[in-house]
This record gives structure tokens, C-alpha cells and sequence, in this order.
């Protein structure tokens, strides 16, 4: 593992420790995050599918009784019959905080004329196979919205965990063994340089003394030349 | 308030119409594309397209995930269900988890 490229300072030493701890606590976070995440997914994937195979069901009935509709009907009279629709839906869209994804709320109001029902026809030209079939299509709507609501959250949710997985092996393989890599290299840096100093330390002192003996030695030297001269 | 659409073929969208949802009908992907594109921008919060042109249309449909609306949703159309929107679950699985662990058993 490569370690940064940073000065081996007791500065930059105490910068990398703190580096370190956040990495650590975030990494710890991320993780935790990361599972409950995972928890929540899996319950609403659990549950998307069987909302799925629900409404997929339902809607190949909405398009058999369709196709019959269409048969039985000329399309330019089912074209007419359709056309206008009499009701409109409104979508309300809220939001939801689940561990900090932000994900939409879906409720929808139906608003049409008063007391006239749903169908944008009248029944004397129509079959009854087109009021079956929209009478279905209301009935499997909420469903529909559901399913809206809960894949668009399934996706989202699967999107946040695949980055929050990133984040958390980019910490756990990258980060904090680099962190920890550079800290080793600076403490054992820092410990070189002390005793490369310490060892200079006494080589200077050795240097010293073995003057500080020269000189002593010298004055001796001196001293016994001086008495012998006395005595010539 | 927003709006529901509903991309499909003629005949897929034509009910929806009638329930009151917007519809818009288009002959083939390149078309639903671009109608795709158009209203994503606007005021819709569920996009439900029906899957013959979804298959077509898988990277255009990504662009959204992230964002919180529009919420594109692929549904069986008039000429049956080609296990696309069925897909999409397992996908978002197999993205979350690393590995298919919901249909494995069942499929």
C-alpha cells in the first residue's frame, strides 16, 4: 500500500492521527448506515415484487377485456368513446427521509363531475366489456401508485447503498491502511532521526573529551618540560 | 400538484387516457424517447411506460433514479409482459446486494 507523500514532521504526524480517527468513526458510521440501508432494501425489494406480479396480473386482465372491448367496438366509436375523459387525477407528491435518501410520497385525488361516475361515455353505443375494463383499471390504480411509489424508492435505495458501500471500502482498503502506513513511516522516520542525533550527541561528547585529555596531556607535557628545565 | 403520464402504444395508453391519466401515445422507441426527454422536465411525478420500448430506452430511464421525481415505471403492455419491469427489481437487487438473492430460489 502506498503511503502518502507528506514531510515526516511530529506536525504533520499529530494531523495524520486525527485524519486517522475521523476516518475510522466515519468508516464505522458508513457501515452502520450501510446495514440499516441494506435491512430497509430488502424488505421493500421483498415487497416490490409481489406488488409487481400483482399488478402485472391485473393489467393482463385490463388489456384482455380491452382487446375484447376493441373487438366488439369499431375503433373509430371506441376512439370517440375515450377521448375525453371525464375525470382527472392529481398527483400529490411528498417526501420521505429514510437514512437521509430522499424519497417521494406519492397520494393521487381523482376529481371528475359530480355524480356521473367515471365513464367518459354514454352506455348505448358502448360495449360492456370498455366499462369492465375501466372499472378494473380504477380498481388496480392505487396498486399501480403503490408500486409507483415503492420501486422508485427501491431504486433510490439500491443506488444510495452501492455509493455507501463504496464510501465504506474505500475507507476500509484505501484510506486508514494508508493513514496507517504513513503514520508507521513517520513515527519510525522520527525515531531514526532521534537516535541518529543521539549517537551524534555522543559522538561530540567522545570528541570533546578526547580534546579536553589532549590538552590535559599537553599541560602535563608542558608542566614536566618546565620542571626539567628548572633543574638544568 | 403533479401530473401522471402514461408512454406507451396506441392501444396500451388508450385506457389509461379514459381513467384520466395523460397519455401519450408513440408508434416506436425513438419516438418515446424523445417524449420521454419532454416531460420529464415537466411537472410529472410517475412516468409509467409500457415495456416494449422500455427495453430500448434502459439508459434514458437511469438518467432519472437519482431524482426524486419523475418515478419512471415500466408496465405490461397491451402485447403482453415481457418480464422487463420484473427485471428491474432483480437489477436493483443484484446493485444493492452484489448478488441476486430474491429470485435465486424461485426462478
Amino acid at each position: 500500500m502506498a503511503r502518502l507523500n507528506v514531510n515526516p514532521t511530529r506536525m504533520v504526524l499529530g494531523q495524520l492521527k486525527k485524519q486517522l480517527r475521523v476516518a475510522l468513526r466515519g468508516h464505522k458510521l458508513m457501515k452502520d448506515k450501510r446495514d440499516e440501508l441494506m435491512k430497509r432494501f430488502l424488505d421493500l425489494a421483498r415487497e416490490n415484487k409481489k406488488l409487481r406480479e400483482e399488478v402485472e396480473a391485473a393489467m393482463g386482465e385490463i388489456y384482455t377485456s380491452f382487446s375484447v372491448a376493441s373487438a366488439v367496438m369499431s375503433p373509430e366509436l371506441m376512439d370517440e368513446a375515450l377521448m375525453y375523459p371525464k375525470q382527472s387525477v392529481s398527483l400529490g407528491v411528498g417526501s420521505k427521509n429514510v437514512m437521509s435518501v430522499d424519497v417521494p410520497v406519492f397520494s393521487f385525488e381523482t376529481s371528475q363531475p359530480e355524480g356521473s361516475g367515471i365513464f367518459p361515455y354514454g352506455f348505448a353505443e358502448t360495449s360492456g366489456e370498455l366499462d369492465t375494463s375501466i372499472e378494473k383499471l380504477s380498481a388496480i390504480f392505487p396498486t399501480l401508485l403503490k408500486l409507483a411509489a415503492m420501486e422508485k424508492e427501491a431504486n433510490m435505495l439500491a443506488e444510495e447503498i452501492e455509493k455507501t458501500r463504496r464510501r465504506v471500502n474505500a475507507l476500509e482498503y484505501v484510506k486508514i491502511p494508508q493513514y496507517q502506513e504513513t503514520i508507521r513511516y513517520i513515527q519510525m522516520k522520527l525515531d531514526e532521526d532521534e537516535r541518529a542525533t543521539q549517537t551524534r550527541l555522543q559522538k561530540v561528547k567522545e570528541m570533546i573529551a578526547k580534546d579536553a585529555i589532549e590538552e590535559a596531556k599537553e599541560r602535563d607535557r608542558e608542566a614536566l618540560e618546565e620542571l626539567h628545565s628548572k633543574k638544568d | 400538484m403533479a401530473k401522471i403520464g402514461v408512454i406507451g402504444d396506441a392501444a396500451s395508453a388508450l385506457g389509461f387516457k379514459a381513467f384520466g391519466l395523460e397519455a401519450f401515445p408513440v408508434a416506436d422507441a425513438e419516438e418515446a424517447r424523445k417524449v420521454l426527454h419532454r416531460i420529464a422536465g415537466e411537472d410529472f411525478g410517475i412516468i409509467y411506460i409500457t415495456e416494449r420500448f422500455c427495453r430500448e430506452l434502459q439508459s434514458d430511464m437511469a438518467e432519472y433514479t437519482g431524482q426524486k421525481t419523475p418515478a419512471i415505471i415500466p408496465i405490461p403492455g397491451v402485447d403482453g409482459n415481457f418480464g422487463i419491469g420484473m427485471a428491474g427489481v432483480k437489477k436493483s437487487v443484484e446493485r444493492a446486494v452484489g448478488a441476486d438473492i430474491l429470485f435465486g430460489g424461485d426462478n
